[in-house]
């Protein structure tokens, strides 16, 4: 399934062949109605192309976990336009934006989020469940998954059996065993202490280069955001500076 | 997919043991309940209508006194006599046997051994009225009948307590205190309803019971076979009438007898025990819903527990549809699984709860499979409103939910 049916966008030839992997185009976000309305974005802008590593920063309240949602399709944008692959996804309902998560993207979060009582591999299983994978199938990309977060051996245990960075490396493991295009990350290393997230942030390195996959990530500790090539500043809700890694001074 | 949805739902119950249990546990008990009520009620029916079969079809009972049961209208009352059987035998149509009955009992000594069993004075009738037949020897001969001679026909038990492996036929069996000669052995009927066991008897000719038993001319009941197809209702009539005419009953006085229609006595008491059934059944069934009621509430419960692990769902790609499967399958699962368990339990619990009260187990298929079918669409039903609140929910509240 291409972006474009999902999108029921058939008009394939309106696609630039060249175009940016995800593009924001004045994406605002209004959270209530009338005197509480609140606008968590006013107004964001950007472009991600395939294969960047991008890490959003911001103060708290400014906006990067709504924007994330936006970018993951878990939410719609009050106003403006999202075109990913180039095609327009801002009014996609809410099967057709899962359907797009199930295909495209991986989430992982601060929480980790692994279903509790459930071993390392069913949790990373659970995506291709949904995709109606045969259960060899499952198993042998699991496996794989699991192996390529440094987990092999912890297959059968649970999540209360796995330390917390142990954790994250399955949750990154169910992200990523789908293959998607785009890995989001809301905090992934907020819940961890600096050894270990400094190791998750060498783990996304690492499929950023070895797997080609986009990972966009959402940090407020400036040393996490290193590992990233470019750093977009989010400040009451609109992108206040955009940098790419050689504009950063190097550590 | 539609398997995918199965094995998450069942992946789900058994992390969840203890609660699927628990959750169950009112279907179970429900499901037990309405098959118990329904089967034990069915047996009890069962019961009624093998002892009034057992009883003789198209049988009319003729008491003195104007009430049934014991106790009646005391000594006053006058009884029957031989004479009565006789004029209903020749004034009445339609009629296959009347059996003049004197009940008695009495100690029976045979060789060595002695038993104790009721003594039915009676004529060849009887064995019409009552649907016996012979296994062996004969029936009373008119002479017998008629001067009360010392013979008798003994029923399966009496042979099987007094005669053990020997043949009955031609033997002495001392009744009480005089001697007679078996000269026929009922075919058995076997334990009939409540327990009762019908072989336990000795029949003797109607005149030998009046002279060596009661010494009076008296007959306790008189018991009318009528034919297939005949009006109930005018033979009882034709009867009551003859018998008014009898007693020499002015217009005025009541009838100091009574007639009892046995089919008359089933169908009434059939129909009570339907309505008895029917009303405990209901009674069970609401326990049932009671069921439904318990597992859509541990389902909200578990809905509103696992709210992130459904946004994990959802966030993965899951659509609403695989959601509201999931937790209905989860649902119809825990409540199939729960019916299965009450059949199981019923099953187990009738046949003994059916010993205790002596009636048959009747298997009725028909209420096992309703009852199962019943307690699935109950899951479906109150599972529908928990996984349609799962289905709904926004990812990204879930995920955030505590
Ligand atoms: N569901 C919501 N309803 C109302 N306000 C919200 C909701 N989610 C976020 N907000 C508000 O929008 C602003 C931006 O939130 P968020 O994107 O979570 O910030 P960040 O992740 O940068 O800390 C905050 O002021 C927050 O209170
Ligand atoms: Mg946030």
């Amino acid at each position: 399934m291409s972006v474009s049916e999902a999108s029921g966008n058939t008009d394939d030839a309106s696609k630039p062949a060249d175009a940016p992997l995800i593009a924001f185009q004045g994406i605002t976000k209004t959270y209530g109605q009338g005197q509480t309305a609140f606008l968590a974005l006013r107004g964001v802008d950007l472009t991600i192309h395939a294969g960047e590593f991008l890490a959003i920063m911001g103060p708290s309240g400014s906006g990067k976990s709504t924007a994330m949602n936006i970018l993951g399709c878990l939410d719609t944008p009050s106003a403006g336009a999202y075109l990913f692959q180039g095609a327009h996804v801002e009014h996609l309902d809410r099967n057709q934006r899962a359907l797009l998560r199930r295909h495209y993207l991986g989430f992982v979060f601060q929480g980790f989020n692994l279903l509790a009582r459930t071993s390392a591999q069913e949790n990373v299983e659970l995506p291709l469940l949904y995709r109606g994978e045969a259960p060899e199938k499952r198993h042998e990309a699991a496996l794989a998954a699991l192996a390529l977060v440094g987990l092999s051996g912890w297959e059968h245990h649970t999540p209360a059996e796995l330390s917390g960075g142990q954790q994250q490396r399955v949750a990154i493991a169910r992200a990523i065993v789908t293959q998607p295009l785009v890995l989001l990350a809301d905090e992934p290393t907020g819940n961890l202490d600096s050894k270990r997230s400094h190791e998750i942030m060498e783990l996304l390195v690492r499929l950023n280069q070895e797997q080609q996959i986009t990972v966009l990530m959402v940090t407020h500790e400036p040393d996490m955001a290193k590992y990233a090539y470019r750093n977009v500043h989010f400040v009451d809700g609109v992108v206040s500076s955009d940098s790419r890694e050689e504009a950063l001074p190097c550590s | 997919m539609f398997l995918n949805a199965i094995l998450l739902a069942l992946r789900e119950i058994c992390r969840n043991l203890m609660r699927s249990f628990l959750t169950i546990l009112g279907i179970v008990i429900g499901v037990a309940a309405v098959i118990t009520m329904v089967t034990l009620g069915n047996g009890a029916t069962q019961a009624v209508a093998d002892q009034i079969s057992s009883l003789g079809s198209n049988l009319l009972i003729l008491r003195p006194g104007q009430r049934l049961g014991p106790g009646r209208d005391g000594v006053s009352v006058p009884r029957f006599r031989i004479a009565d059987a006789e004029a209903i035998s020749s004034q009445v149509a339609s009629l296959q046997a009347v059996a003049p009955v004197v009940n008695s009992g009495a100690t029976l000594v045979a060789g060595n051994e002695n038993w104790s069993s009721a003594i039915n004075g009676t004529t060849n009738d009887y064995l019409i009225a009552g649907n016996w037949t012979l296994a062996t020897g004969r029936a009373f001969s008119e002479d017998e009948e008629k001067l009360g001679r010392a013979v008798c026909i003994i029923g399966e038990t009496v042979r099987a307590k007094l005669f053990k492996g020997q043949d009955p036929i031609g033997s002495p069996l001392r009744v009480k205190n005089f001697s007679c000669e078996v000269i026929g052995l009922l075919a058995s009927k076997g334990q009939g309803a409540m327990g009762m066991d019908q072989d336990d008897m000795v029949i003797i000719p109607i005149r030998t019971a009046q002279r060596r038993f009661t010494g009076n001319q008296n007959v306790s009941t008189i018991l009318v076979s009528m034919k297939d197809g005949v009006d109930s209702a005018r033979v009882i009539e034709q009867i009551g009438d003859l018998m008014r005419e009898r007693r020499k009953l002015a217009d005025h006085e009541e009838d100091n007898f009574n007639i009892q229609d046995t089919k008359q006595i089933a169908q009434t008491l059939s129909g009570a025990i339907g309505t008895l059934t029917t009303m405990f059944g209901a009674v069970a069934a609401v326990s049932l819903l009671v069921g439904g009621i318990g597992i859509m509430n541990i389902m909200l419960v578990s809905v509103t527990e696992r709210t992130r692990e459904i946004g994990i769902r959802l966030a993965i790609g899951a659509l609403e549809h695989e959601v509201l499967l999931q937790f209905l399958i989860e649902a119809v699962a825990l409540s199939a699984f729960g019916g299965l368990v009450g059949i199981v339990l019923a099953l187990l619990a009738c046949p003994f709860l059916a010993d205790l009260m002596q009636v048959p187990f009747v298997f009725d298929p028909f209420i096992n499979l309703l009852s199962f079918g019943f307690s699935a669409a109950i899951g479906v039903l109150f599972g529908y409103m928990p996984a349609r609140k799962a289905a709904s929910l926004d990812p990204i509240e879930a995920l955030r939910h505590e």
